[in-house]
């Protein structure tokens, strides 16, 4: 639940209604145009009908330099951004040879295994020898090597599982698990912020879906009353089966999930909870095994623990941990695993070395030190974002935290504000958040020294002067301010 | 008699007139003599205001309290989350201990690899490895991020660039899984209400972009251009606001589940007349069909810009991992902003494209890779033409040869069965790698099981030879009883 000011959710009102409009006169004058010059397609309805790309055309693409910076580096704590020209006012940019080094708020590179590693690099390159880029095979036919059998048993082990199977990209991990587990007859009870894949994945089950209000486990409970009194729409035959989907920690939000609410739940409703860790794995707990270590939950009451590898392992790929039988079940009918690619042999290296750095089976102790490193840098930083005055969403450890913006004009010009100082920082907007609630999104990394927060800091510090992002003001007169305003608000979900 | 009746009637109602006519006879009210039936109908009035004014009848309203839907809670039980493990279910795959060339190492016996859509032979190749380990160096293995955040690596552009410049389009994006790559790009150009006709043998991304799109979506019957042209003149005809709609076909170059090859020439002059797009999976043709490895288009000797949007996976000829979807600009970008498994999944990892680049640069250099895989599939076809039990159903074209059961048992599983007794039996005592169909429970297609034997550039003639008579015996073996 995010409260936007009431001047600001106006302003911000106002200045869509004013893009909408002036996108609308041109598009009106486009048409003109359109209807002298003929095009050759007649007969054929466009790619895009109506409105459906308005928001591209007329939106997207005049702050589109803002979004998709190509950089010519890894993704480590600093990366060289490619410079970008346009001569047709901004409809296409054009790459030029020249990079600026900038210091990266953006990558999901949590624990710092985005650039080479002493450890994990020398072992993928070996791996890459020995097994090539490809296999060009699934899993079930000829794609299997020692390597992914090894990482099945090494993430089932990492994550407290007794069996998990490993799948080339995270995004089909979820939209192609889900309709195996849950077909036409079964409920899909699912947060209101889910991730994409998810959301995909429920559509492509056939399965009811019903949304509860984000993190809050007594909607939830609201939600599974209801639906277990009811029953399927039409027929009202009890449900066959209820899958409860939270994530360990929204990425656009930055909030942990309230699992052992939802878990108490979900056992007082006998529903099966499975949970997204694309962003926590590795991320948070003492030993990165999650929000399951880091809220005290046992991972047997956890019923399909999913997550990515991007992430926290800098890797690729996705997996997902249960019982032996739930995986068993899933290698012989899940749909990823029968005709995808398996994960690249390279990649499975480097997420089996990466889980010994992180446990310490290196013979080294860089894993509990980047550990430990990531959570220091979130909570100070976090910290003093608060101090200055932004309204940071997201809770402590949590390495990504968005600071809001709202006015689209704010997106652009704290970016590119941002940039010119040298720090590369993701700005959100439709369609990853709700129209209105923009953002800028920082994401922490081990990698980060203490030095670079604080370069950043000031730098964000500044912009967010000149842009006017900081709605609260700052630290010492801010409770004096809170108790005065807090009526000012509007509730926004 | 009648009269009587009636004069009784008429004096009846002459008194009731006069009666009801009493009270305000010959009343004048604001100078309108005012009759009568003025009192009848007011009175009718007030009884319909009455009867508006009364509630209407409901059932009495009998929510369920706490308790009762505590107990209805309590009463609920869930299925398991699946159901029983049978000993259909278990299979355990071949476990490769090296690459997954031509010759791989399983149990630590050498063994011939028909597995592996490694069509080009490429796995291996000292370029592509250089070009691997020099991007590996430099870039790290995961891009740690989607396109939009920072997970645009130089690397993905270029790669972008190449693929256009390899097969002559405007543009082209990369998607980071090969499966993903349709069933994002079709729910991007079709929404609700759209038409797609489609063939009933597509695979499994493409069926689950089909439903995902919630389009309107009417197969035909396989490689069959009779039942496409049925299909494209009943929607042109029946549906008056098909010319409002966007229409697609959507076809696989050479289709995953059989290994037929479609007749594009044919449908390029259907689409034409019916004014449909047309939406071609290369993801098993992309290098290895046409003079060059530039696909069906080439093979058919068609412009590549009479196809709308290809789609393709690099997994298979390219030896990397990931796809691409390529076309004019305008499809291109539309991708950029509105396909969900582009927008919302980190990139590819960038050794992988560089792969890919490199890939392309040496199918470029080397156009005796595709003369030699051509050749290997010319072989092998003719070698296992007259297999005893099995008849081939893929094109002679195709490097993934499929065979079928000549006399199927009825049963899919039971086929099943059997194809897999001879592919466990001709790695055990031949030492070549063969596999069967599988199939997902979500999958809608219902071609017969058989097996499939990838071939690849890089097998010799006595790879090949060996692959033959190997199946030729065991088949022959397995299948006397039962024939």
């Amino acid at each position: 639940m995010i409260t936007i000011p009431y001047t600001t959710a106006l302003t911000t009102y106002f200045s869509y209604g004013l893009l909408f409009a002036f996108g609308q006169i041109r598009d009106f004058f486009r048409k003109i145009f359109d209807w002298f010059s003929t095009n050759g397609l007649q007969g054929y309805a466009p790619i895009c009908l109506g409105l459906e790309d308005f928001y591209v055309r007329r939106l997207y693409l005049r702050i589109q330099d803002c979004f998709g910076r190509p950089i010519a580096s890894a993704p480590d704590a600093w990366i060289d951004v490619v410079e970008r020209y346009s001569n047709d006012y901004n409809k296409t940019l054009k790459r030029t040879s020249n990079t600026t080094r900038c210091l990266n708020l953006g990558s999901y590179n949590y624990l710092g295994f985005a650039a080479s590693d002493e450890f994990c690099t020398p072992r993928v390159i070996d791996s890459l020898n020995q097994y090539s880029p490809s296999t060009c095979s699934s899993r079930v036919d000829g794609g299997t090597t020692v390597l992914h059998t090894a990482l099945d048993e090494s993430v089932a082990r990492f994550v407290g599982k007794p069996a998990a199977i490993v799948f080339g990209m995270g995004y089909v991990t979820n939209s192609a698990i889900l309709p195996v587990l849950i077909g036409k007859k079964g409920l899909i009870v699912s947060d209101s912020l889910n991730h994409n894949s998810i959301v995909k994945g429920a559509q492509g089950s056939g399965a009811t879906v019903r949304v509860f209000q984000h993190n809050t486990p007594s909607h939830l409970e609201e939600v599974l009353r209801e639906q277990i009194t009811k029953g399927q729409p039409r027929t009202h035959r009890p449900w066959k089966k209820i899958i409860v989907v939270v994530e360990g920690i929204y990425s656009m939000e930055g909030e942990l999930c309230k699992l052992p609410e939802i878990i108490a739940v979900c056992k007082k409703y006998k529903a099966y909870v499975y949970l997204d860790e694309a962003h926590s794995i590795g991320a948070v707990g003492k030993t990165g095994r999650g929000v399951c270590e880091l809220l005290g939950v046992d991972t047997a009451d956890v019923d399909i623990m999913m997550g990515t590898f991007t992430k926290s392992f800098g890797s690729c790929g996705g997996y997902i941990a249960s019982s032996k039988e739930v995986i068993q079940y899933l290698k012989y009918t899940c749909p990823a695993h029968l005709y995808g690619t398996s994960i690249s042999p390279p990649a499975a290296q480097q997420i089996l070395s990466a889980i010994k750095v992180i446990l310490g089976e290196d013979g080294s102790c860089r894993g509990a030190q980047k550990l430990a490193q990531i959570r220091e840098n979130s909570n100070f930083f976090r910290s003093e974002l608060i101090k200055m005055g932004f309204e940071v969403l997201g809770d402590n450890d949590s390495p990504v935290m968005p600071i809001m913006l709202y006015n689209p004009a704010k997106i652009p010009a704290f970016s590119r504000e941002c940039l010119k100082q040298n720090v590369a920082i993701v700005t959100v907007a439709f369609p990853a958040t709700p129209l209105l609630l923009a953002r800028a999104r920082i994401c922490i990394s081990a990698a980060h020294t203490k030095e670079d927060l604080t370069k950043a800091l000031e730098v964000i510090s500044r912009v967010g002067d000149l842009v006017g992002v900081k709605y609260f003001p700052a630290e010492p007169n801010k409770k004096e301010w809170q108790e005065k305003h807090v009526e000012g608000r509007a509730k926004l979900e | 008699m009648a009269s009587t009746t009636l004069g009784i009637m008429r004096s009846v109602l002459d008194w009731a007139s006069v009666t009801l006519d009493a009270p305000l006879a010959r009343a004048v009210v604001f100078g309108v003599p005012i009759g009568g039936h003025y009192v009848v109908e007011s009175l009718l009035g007030v009884a319909i205001i009455f009867l508006l004014l009364q509630k209407s009848y409901n059932p009495p309203k009998q929510p369920l309290t706490e308790k009762e839907v505590d107990e209805l809670c309590d009463e609920w039980h869930p299925e398991p989350l699946i159901p029983p493990i049978t000993e259909d279910m278990i299979y355990e795959p071949p476990v490769l201990e090296s690459a997954a060339g031509p010759h791989v190492v399983i149990n630590d016996k050498d063994i011939v690899n028909f597995a592996s859509a490694n069509y080009l032979g490429l796995i291996g190749h000292k370029k592509l490895m250089e070009s691997c380990t020099a991007a590996l160096e430099k870039y790290g293995v995961g891009s740690c991020g989607p396109r939009g955040f920072y997970g645009t690596i130089d690397v993905h552009l270029d790669c972008e660039d190449r693929i256009s410049k390899f097969l002559g389009t405007p543009d082209s994006i990369l998607y980071s899984y090969g499966l993903s790559t349709t069933f994002s790009a079709i729910p991007a150009f079709c929404k609700k209400g759209d038409i797609i006709v489609v063939d009933e043998g597509v695979h499994w991304g493409i069926q689950n972009g089909l439903h995902l799109s919630r389009s309107t979506v009417v197969y035909f019957k396989h490689n069959d251009m009779k039942s496409l042209e049925n299909a494209l003149e009943k929607i042109t005809r029946e549906n008056k606001r098909a010319s409002k709609k966007r229409r697609y076909i959507v076809v696989e170059a050479l289709y995953q589940n059989s290994g037929q090859i479609a007749p594009l020439d044919v449908i390029i002059k259907l689409k034409e007349k019916y004014r449909f797009r047309v939406l071609l999976d290369e993801s098993n043709s992309f290098g290895v069909l046409g003079g060059s490895g530039r696909g069906l288009t080439e093979h058919y000797k068609i412009p590549v810009e009479k196809i709308d949007i290809i789609t393709a996976s690099m997994g298979h000829s390219l030896v990397t991992d990931g796809g691409f979807c390529t076309g004019n600009a305008r499809v291109v970008d539309h991708q950029r902003l509105s396909s969900s498994g582009y927008v919302f999944s980190a990139s590819l990892p960038p050794y992988l494209a560089t792969a890919a680049i490199t890939a392309i640069g040496i199918l470029e250099e080397n156009p005796n890779l595709i003369t030699k895989l051509k050749k290997n599939v010319a072989f092998l076809w003719q070698g296992l033409a007259n297999i005893e039990g099995l008849s081939i159903v893929s094109d002679p074209l195709s490097p993934l040869i499929f065979l079928k059961l000549t006399n199927s048992t009825g049963s899919f599983n039971k086929d099943l069965k059997l194809l897999k007794t001879i592919a466990d039996r001709v790695l055990k005592e031949d030492s070549v790698l063969v596999v069967t169909s599988k199939r997902s429970i979500v999958d809608r297609c219902n071609f017969p099981a058989g097996l499939r034997v990838f071939i690849s550039a890089a097998h010799s003639e006595y790879d090949l030879l060996k692959a033959c008579e190997s199946l030729k015996r065991v088949s022959a073996s397995v299948l006397t009883g039962i024939n």
